[in-house]
């Protein structure tokens, strides 16, 4: 009966509907993708960790058990990023700091999909801290793109997008600072939402940049995005800054885009798009028009400091969250030390990688005595004049769209060199962060044998408008590619899918950590 | 007079007694086992977000307007950051350049003198956990073998009050904290317990010639809390710090450690003033909004301000300034003398008592005022006794020591131990005629002219009822035995 489901196409709304007609069980459909990440996950190196045991368990528990009670997202296998704290589930961010932490409690967004009983396959790789914009700075091994294993999948939501690119997850839970939902979606050719900020709760998400950080889905479809987002969003006493969404989110049944305004702004298109996701995003705009919307040139003005105030106010916030890892209370501790004051310049010193390392300091340099104004107070103007081009903008149009990334995947080790290079990687997605407002990355095709991502960003609490509109794209769109696992640099990495189905391979878990901790070395 | 004027300045920290902490659902406790109320938020542990003990802004905000502060519509938390064990997250949640409330004034006595103190600004923030420092000497950190972290204190809710330096000695900065620390538990929002330092603060002192406008570099002392040792120290550091002016020198601005034992101060190495906070706006928190109404509300529920009480305690009991203070200064004092004269005992006589006997026997007692088995009505009772002659003031003393001992009511004590006063002429002219007739020398020397020998007599008679008679009936009843 599950001989003929593909993981690599299989979409939740449909998976949803085989469990609820009963022509699978939660069970077999778990099994499917713990088949999948073990044939795949040696050479993608999606998830920090596997709780294969715990979804199987889970997983018959549901089909036994749970009946008719059982919730709205029964039996779909997910993947969670890293930087949510699970209880009980080591929760590492990404970091060798909190490479043994045990959460005592669960993120508020988990716990309501845990509460629909959805079947947790493990914890997503990700940058360290969510700092960094190709999942390379894991302190647990890079992940790489299932649409060539030679390039980055995006970050730093990495292992997220990954895992529901390459079949081993039915979708995921991400969160974006600055693009690290719709980079990597894109960079995957998956769907990716990052909702207005406020929208979910951040609650348990480990912060990076408070003021900036959001959680969203990495869906395979629109559709999808909306069935997820709907159980995560909502306000949560325990996150002052969350809010009740105007209306929920409806699951987005639009065909056409009769009447839509789309912005293009020309400050995103002149920055350094490459010819191959240029022609791509055009395409998508003559599509759009071919269903009913109109498109015209907006300008967002601000634009070119946008990346700048990005990169003082989020090392600034950082700086003050990541205080906190001491190596007393929890988290990792050295043993390189005689005394207190030694024992905490060696934890953290061992403990960050050299992007964190990197940003805590321009982050506390950005708010030291002398240089705040100059820098965080300059910052937060900049900010002010980013929010406002886009509500001059969305009094002209209703959706601003652009292309994702101005690049497709790059080569793994090819940016890391340059700080500011992978910076770039964000220019389309931060100024949006800025804002606090909701966006959606979709697939729109590939250029060369990559994939590229399409945004559409709306106004705060658009969400509905966003999906709908998506979704109509997205079937104009038709995209169907799926990831080859090819290598481009012809290393020693086999193609999926001459692999034998259950081909033996190692399980990813606390050992495989331990070993690519040691790799890294 | 001396040269030299003082100027003082105060910034007093206030744990509110609130149910729970300042962000998050923890209790606030005294005295439970370490680390039994903590939970993700206070721990600091990763992905916990503060939110805003809504309690805890109404109890500030009843200080700011009792301080007479303009609380601001719109307030900002921010965050402090410095590194130190008792601060888990690494920086404390506080309010900086858009503090809850400022600009208020706050009135005090200084004897008979009326003086006032400006209040810049009030806010909130939370307090740290506690360090206990084990091994070495008297749980200090110099010389402690190890330390250790009770998490239990850290995350309550804790009021800053800033005040401008506008108190010009060290009693007065004594008694300006002694009248705010009955502002603040007259107010219901703090017990300010001394002991468990739920009430502390920061002096700062400078000199300046006297009448000149320009203020001195200043020294500081921190973190306090006993009146006696701020006292102590500011007398202490005043004539440090004239002796260096005078010798031409220049003070330093330092903080200042204070030794009870030898009573002076010794400044410490300035390198702690070089913190640099990193203040900027918690994005955690949205920022805190008073609306005028909810404000207004607030400010209707307050609580009579003991400056004001004391006024009225004069005017409305004909008290002097001393005894409305003693009695008017602290709401539990103020509220058991009222109710004391709502009974209709005589303003007076209901001070007397209430000062005397009754504050003697709460500090023996360790209680507050309004505890304990002596009420307000228990009392009265007893002084209407003293009111209508029935007892004197000795045997009331009496009968208050046994009601204290034994749990008991006035006239049951009175009647039980035969404790009432005679007033009966009859019975007591039998006594007065047995003590003429033993003292027949005594009578001779007083009718030869000796008029101070009736105490005398009045002595016996007292002596004989032990202590019950009317003295003033004894002594008219003496005179006419004797002159007759």
């Amino acid at each position: 009966m599950t001989a003929g489901l593909d993981p690599l196409r299989l979409t939740a709304r449909e998976a949803r509907r085989l469990l609820t007609d009963g022509e699978i069980a939660a069970s077999e459909l778990t099994k499917i993708y713990l088949d999948q990440i073990a044939r795949v996950e040696d050479r993608v190196h999606a998830f920090i960790l596997v709780t294969a045991d715990n979804a199987a368990k889970y997983a018959t528990e549901i089909d036994r058990e749970m009946g008719a009670t059982r919730g709205a997202l029964a039996g779909l296998p997910t993947a969670i990023k890293d930087n949510m704290v699970t209880e009980g589930v080591t929760t590492t961010c990404g970091s060798k700091i909190l490479g043994n932490y045990q959460p005592v409690y669960t993120a508020t967004a988990v716990r309501r999909i845990w509460g629909d009983h959805i079947v947790m396959l493990g914890k997503a790789n990700m940058d360290e801290f969510a700092m960094g914009s190709s999942t390379e700075n894991s302190a647990f091994g890079p992940t790489r793109n299932p649409w060539d294993l030679a390039t980055v999948p995006g970050g730093s939501s990495g292992g997220s997008a990954a895992a529901v690119a390459a079949g081993e997850a039915l979708w995921a839970l991400g969160s974006d600072t600055g693009g690290s939902i719709r980079q990597p979606a894109a960079l995957c050719g998956v769907v990716g939402m990052k909702p207005t900020y406020g929208a979910v709760s951040r609650y348990g998400l480990v912060a990076f940049a408070s003021s900036l950080d959001q959680i969203g889905p990495l869906t395979r479809t629109v559709y999808d995005c909306a069935l997820l987002l709907r159980r995560i969003a909502g306000h949560d006493p325990c996150d002052s800054t969350s809010v009740a969404l105007p209306s929920e989110i409806e699951l987005p049944t639009a065909e056409r885009l009769d009447g839509l305004r789309c912005g293009i702004p020309t400050e995103y298109v002149a920055a350094g798009i490459e010819p191959g996701v240029l022609s791509r995003f055009e395409q998508t705009v003559a599509l759009i028009e071919e269903l009913g919307a109109t498109c015209v040139e907006i300008s967002l003005p601000h634009t070119e400091y946008a990346l700048p105030a990005y990169y003082i106010i989020a090392p600034a916030e950082a700086s003050a969250n990541l205080a906190r890892f001491d190596g007393v209370r929890y988290g990792y501790r050295s043993v390189h030390a005689d005394d207190l004051t030694e024992m905490y310049e060696a934890t953290r010193g061992e403990g960050f990688g050299p992007e964190v390392k990197r940003r805590i300091m321009i982050g506390t340099y950005a708010l030291s005595s002398g240089y705040y104004q100059a820098y965080y107070g300059q910052a937060q103007k900049v900010r002010t004049l980013v929010r406002r081009d886009f509500d001059t903008a969305f009094a002209q149009v209703d959706l601003i769209v652009s292309p994702t990334s101005p690049t497709v995947a790059f080569c793994l080790g090819s940016r890391t060199a340059d700080p500011l290079a992978m910076y770039q990687s964000d220019i389309c997605t931060i100024p949006v962060n800025l804002a606090g407002l909701p966006a959606i990355s979709i697939p729109c095709g590939l250029s060369d044998h990559l994939p590229v991502g399409f945004q559409l960003v709306g106004p705060a609490f658009s969400e509905n408008r966003l999906l709908a509109a998506a979704h109509a794209l997205e079937g104009a769109i038709g995209f169907t590619a799926v990831p080859t696992f090819c290598d481009s640099r012809g290393a020693s990495h086999g193609a999926a899918g001459q692999a034998e189905p259950g081909a033996p391979t190692e399980p990813a878990g606390p050992d495989r950590r331990a070993a690519d901790e040691d790799q890294r070395r | 007079m001396s040269a030299w004027e003082p100027v003082i300045g105060l910034e007093v920290h206030v744990e509110l007694d609130t149910q729970t902490k300042m962000f998050c659902g923890c209790a606030v406790t005294k005295g439970d086992p370490p680390n039994t109320h903590t939970c993700p938020v206070c721990l600091a542990h990763p992905g916990a977000l503060p939110v805003v003990n809504e309690r805890a802004v109404e109890y500030a905000v009843r200080i700011a307007l009792a301080l007479g502060c303009t609380v601001r519509p719109r307030s900002v938390f921010h965050r402090k950051n410095y590194f130190y064990p008792d601060l888990p997250k690494a920086y404390q949640i506080s309010q900086y350049d858009e503090p809850l409330a400022v600009a208020g004034l706050f009135e005090y006595w200084v004897g008979e003198q009326k003086l006032s103190c400006r209040i810049n600004r009030v806010h909130m923030e939370e307090d740290a956990a506690k360090l206990i420092h084990a091994g070495g000497d008297a749980g200090r950190i110099a010389g402690s073998e190890y330390s250790m972290v009770d998490f239990n204190r850290g995350g309550t809710p804790l009021i800053e009050i800033v005040g401008e330096p506008d108190i010009p000695s060290p009693e007065a900065a004594r008694e300006f904290l002694q009248q705010l620390r009955n502002l603040v538990i007259g107010l219901g929002v703090s017990a300010c317990n001394m002991e468990e330092g739920q009430i502390r603060w920061d002096a700062n002192i400078s000199v300046r010639p006297a009448g000149a406008e320009r203020l001195g570099t200043r020294t500081e002392l921190k973190n306090m809390n006993s009146f006696r040792f701020l006292q102590q120290a500011l007398e202490s550091e005043l004539p440090r710090q004239i002796a260096v002016l005078e010798a031409g020198g220049a003070i330093g601005q330092v903080t200042l450690h204070f030794d009870p034992e030898s009573g002076t101060t010794t400044p410490l190495r300035s390198k702690e003033e070089a913190h640099d906070y990193r203040y900027f706006p918690e994005p955690d928190l949205v920022p805190l909004t008073a609306g005028e109404a909810w404000v207004d509300e607030v400010r209707r529920a307050l609580p009579e301000p003991p400056a004001a009480r004391v006024e009225r305690f004069m005017a409305q009991y004909g008290l002097s300034r001393y005894d409305a203070v003693v009695l008017g200064g602290g709401s539990a004092m103020a509220r058991f003398y009222e109710e004391l004269a709502a009974e209709g005992i005589d303003a007076k006589l209901a001070a007397n008592w209430a000062m005397g006997e009754y504050s003697a026997h709460l500090n023996a007692a360790g209680l507050e005022p309004g505890h304990g088995h002596v009420t307000a009505q228990r009392l009265a009772a007893l002084l209407r006794l003293v009111a209508g002659g029935e007892l004197s003031g000795t045997g009331a003393k009496q009968v208050f020591a046994l009601m204290v001992e034994e749990r008991g009511e006035a006239l049951d004590i009175v009647s039980r131990h035969d404790l009432g006063q005679v007033s009966d002429s009859a019975e007591l002219e039998t006594v007065v005629a047995a003590v003429l007739a033993e003292h027949p020398a005594q009578v001779e020397q007083f009718r030869a002219g000796k008029d101070q020998l009736a105490g005398f007599f009045v002595g016996q008679v007292m002596k004989a009822t032990q202590g019950k008679a009317n003295p003033q009936l004894v002594g008219e009843l003496v005179r006419a035995a004797l002159s007759g």
